[in-house]
């Protein structure tokens, strides 16, 4: 994110969005977001599993666990977290593989807002983003007065980066203009920090909520938009993923903005990973392929992409217990 | 950082399958020679290597085939239905075995890319001989009385874009109703059937109950005219068939007859666009288009053609050409150069006709045989695009205004196979469908294929169907 501020590819139409008439009102932004084409749930799934089929080998590969490992938000969110816990993850994030310095850093690290500042000092001069999950993460069950304070909390402290969450629960009523004033309240709020939008997909529950959150939340100004918080049963999918991607490609040929996705919650291996860069490489292109516009909120992965890419230098499999712990 | 995300080549080794330098007939359970010596060779239509010379069948092999299927029925139609049943699960167990060699092989020899080989061909070709195989002790509860009997011996005629699918669409209701077959593939792609004759062996299957002969359209010929065949089923192209049906009218012969088609992919503005795109790539690139339910025409509704047009062409652009043994192939090759120069020159007339023709920039194969996936747009209903079956990559887009201009000009061609209709309103599927005449109506999918399922033509594209409990009662006496 830091080389691309202004989200704004060539041939954007000048002087503001061209969909500015469909935030208008709670009306027209119900209109507009049902008016988006339906998603058919079989051929989305069918089309994710073959996107899951392309073979990536050698070259490809290498260059694939790289671009991986520098799009990772590396992540920590337990109610136990520590400063100790927290720093020692950003040494980790700065230097993921201690005996191979050519191994890239990841893109950020991602933590509470009080372990902000931790991360802050700990990542001073490192170029590695600190992101904050704030506005009352998970659940995001609190008044916007609150929200937002914990938004300005954490860019207070240094954040460069907030991955909101949206209210479910008025997405769900249909009160599409209150999420809406809510994102641009927040997106206020975040001053020059980027936004990430949080939908919890699993909550969302269709394909069809999806794509409208999707829509919702580039209205409102996100600067990425991201599947899940990581906390319940159904995060980051390929199709949920693949369908963001489209999004965010329609979106673009529309406005001539370009926005960011980020699967979290639930990407392991460097395998799942790979199939996540495939889509992302036939979906949206490889405009997208790059940290700015691409990231994965996990804290596991990391290690396996470590081992995968020690595999391809020495031959073998070293374990576990030649990549750190975190 | 590399820029871009280049896939290295993942080419699936060659050397999982062992083809032999020839190969004979397979006559009464024994691989023989021709009886006048003669044979011809197989190419692999994406390098154009040799990979085999056949056996040439003539009329003396025609006779001992119809001989030893005929011999052979007497003891397989009086086995009872679950001892039949045990030999086709065992075949389709080895089928599965067997299925990365079997796969390796068909795209070897036919040029269909191996993602599609592996992915679906040999699984469904497994799962019809399982299908088939839980019917042969049921056969009085199929609804064509209470013990329907066997017609005798099948003759079955295979076409080359799907080898060994077509085969075990033929070959699985045959044997699981009693009945004993001569098969004979197409010319340019042999090996598959003769790789299965090698698995009946493997199962024990006594001998005669399967036999394959391999040749050119003439044999075919004269297996379809042979005087002690009961049974006759074709798939292929509409001429030939119409030959057949000329040569069987009169007979006591059963004939089935699986034709070509100009399939209909109706698009409404309502539709799921991104997975309308897939779908509208899987109907007719599948195989390089090589498939007679292929929806070979897109019929979009005119207030969302640009709007799909532009994401389909997007689509296409992703699609890769290529290497078929290549795991990350979409398209591989044509078949044969005969089948190229078809495809060729239709596309030319189009053009000639007016029609705009556009592909995606991509690089094809310095040999073999290759036609880069192609998009007609200002179709119209005149134009030879629209009416004749090409068989090959190639779109022809036509727009429409109401479901009732959409219905006429999808029914208006003289074949009758498949339609899809792409909306997100239910009751507008089941009323399009309703007037769609054809065999197969997709609704918000195209290409989708199970044993359970019948699948036949209307008009031009055939009668009788294959597969599901309808495939039975083309090889029962009822």
């Amino acid at each position: 994110m830091s080389s691309a501020p202004t989200a704004t590819a060539p041939g954007a139409p000048p002087g503001g969005s061209p969909l500015a008439d469909v935030t208008a009102s709670e009306t027209s932004l119900r209109r507009y977001l049902h008016g988006l084409p339906g998603v058919d749930a079989v051929g989305l799934e069918a089309r994710a599993a073959m996107l899951g089929t392309r073979s990536i080998k050698n070259a490809s590969k290498a260059h694939a666990i790289d671009l991986a490992i520098s799009m990772i938000d590396l992540t920590t969110l337990e109610g136990a977290d520590t400063p100790g816990k927290v720093r020692s993850l950003c040494a980790k994030g700065a230097n993921p593989d201690p005996s191979d310095r050519t191994t890239p850093k990841v893109a950020a690290i991602c933590v509470y807002p009080d372990m902000v500042t931790t991360a802050k000092e700990a990542l001073a001069g490192s170029g590695i983003h600190v992101a904050s999950v704030a506005t009352a993460f998970p659940a995001g069950r609190a008044a916007l007065d609150v929200k937002l304070a914990d938004t300005r909390d954490a860019v207070a402290a240094g954040a460069d980066e907030i991955d909101m969450v949206i209210d479910r629960g008025a997405f769900l009523a249909g009160r599409y203009g209150k999420v809406f004033e809510e994102i641009l309240a927040v997106k206020e709020a975040c001053g020059t920090a980027h936004l990430k939008v949080i939908f919890e997909n699993g909550e969302l529950s269709t394909y069809d909520n999806i794509r409208r959150a999707s829509w919702l939340a580039m209205l409102a100004g996100a600067d990425f938009i991201k599947t899940s918080t990581g906390k319940v049963a159904v995060n980051a999918t390929l199709p949920n993923t693949l369908l963001m991607l489209e999004a965010v490609r329609d979106f673009r040929a529309a406005t001539g903005t370009q926005v960011g996705v980020k699967p979290a919650g639930g990407i392991r291996t460097s395998k799942d990973a790979i199939k996540y860069l495939v889509t992302v490489n036939e979906t949206a292109g490889e405009d997208w392929l790059h940290p700015d516009w691409f990231r994965f909120g996990a804290s596991s992965l990391l290690n396996d992409l470590l081992m995968q890419r020690q595999k391809l230098s020495t031959g073998r499999y070293s374990g576990p217990d030649y990549v750190t712990v975190d | 950082m590399m820029s871009a995300f280049e896939y290295a080549p993942a080419p699936q080794s060659a050397s999982v399958v062992d083809i032999a330098p020839s190969y004979g007939l397979f006559i009464d359970g024994e691989f023989r020679e021709s009886a006048d010596g003669k044979v011809f060779k197989t190419v692999s239509p994406s390098t154009e290597e040799v990979l085999s010379e056949v056996a040439q069948a003539g009329s003396e092999d025609v006779q001992a085939a119809v001989k030893a299927a005929r011999r052979a029925f007497e003891k397989w139609s009086a086995l009872p239905g679950a001892e039949r049943a045990k030999y086709l699960f065992r075949i389709a167990r080895i089928i599965q075995e067997r299925s990365r060699e079997l796969a390796v092989l068909e795209t070897l020899d036919n040029g269909k890319p191996i993602r599609e080989t592996r992915d679906a061909d040999l699984p469904l070709v497994a799962a019809h001989f399982f299908y088939y195989a839980g019917w042969a002790d049921k056969l009085g509860h199929a609804g064509y009385g209470p013990d329907p009997k066997p017609l005798g011996v099948a003759a079955q005629v295979i076409p080359w874009n799907f080898p060994l699918l077509m085969l075990a669409w033929k070959i699985a209701p045959a044997l699981a109703t009693g009945n004993t077959v001569v098969l004979k593939p197409a010319e340019t792609t042999p090996l598959s059937a003769l790789f299965f004759a090698d698995i009946c062996r493997q199962a024990g299957l006594p001998r005669g109950v399967v036999n394959i002969i391999t040749g050119d359209g003439p044999v075919g010929a004269e297996l379809v005219a042979h005087e002690d065949v009961n049974k006759v089923a074709f798939t292929g192209s509409t001429a030939v068939g119409k030959e057949i049906a000329r040569t069987v009218a009169g007979t006591r012969k059963k004939l089935t007859l699986e034709l070509g088609g100009k399939g209909a992919n109706i698009v409404f503005d309502d539709a799921p666009i991104d997975q309308t795109v897939e779908g509208v790539v899987n109907g007719i690139f599948f195989n390089q288009g090589q498939v007679c339910c292929a929806g070979s025409r897109l019929l979009v509704q005119e207030s969302v053609a640009d709007e799909l047009l532009e994401s389909l062409k997007r689509r296409l652009g992703t699609l890769r050409v290529g290497d078929p043994l290549d795991k990350n192939t979409d398209i591989g090759a044509i078949n044969s150069a005969e089948q190229l120069a078809r495809i060729t020159a239709l596309a030319e007339a189009g053009e000639a006709e007016g029609a705009d023709r556009w592909s995606p920039a991509c690089e094809l194969p310095s040999s073999g045989y290759w036609f880069a996936p192609t998009l007609f747009t200002g179709v119209s209903q005149a134009h030879r695009i629209a009416r004749e079956e090409i068989f090959g990559p190639v779109l022809s887009v036509l727009t429409f205004r109401t479901p009732d201009e959409a219905v006429a000009k999808a029914n208006n061609t003289p074949y009758g196979l498949s339609a899809g209709i792409w909306t997100e309103k239910g009751s507008r599927i089941l009323k399009m469908a309703s007037k769609l005449r054809a065999g197969v109506v997709w609704s918000n999918t195209f290409n989708k294929f199970d044993p359970t399922s019948p699948f036949g033509g209307y008009k031009e594209s055939g009668f009788g169907r294959e597969g599901g409990r309808h495939g039975l009662e083309a090889y029962l006496d009822v």
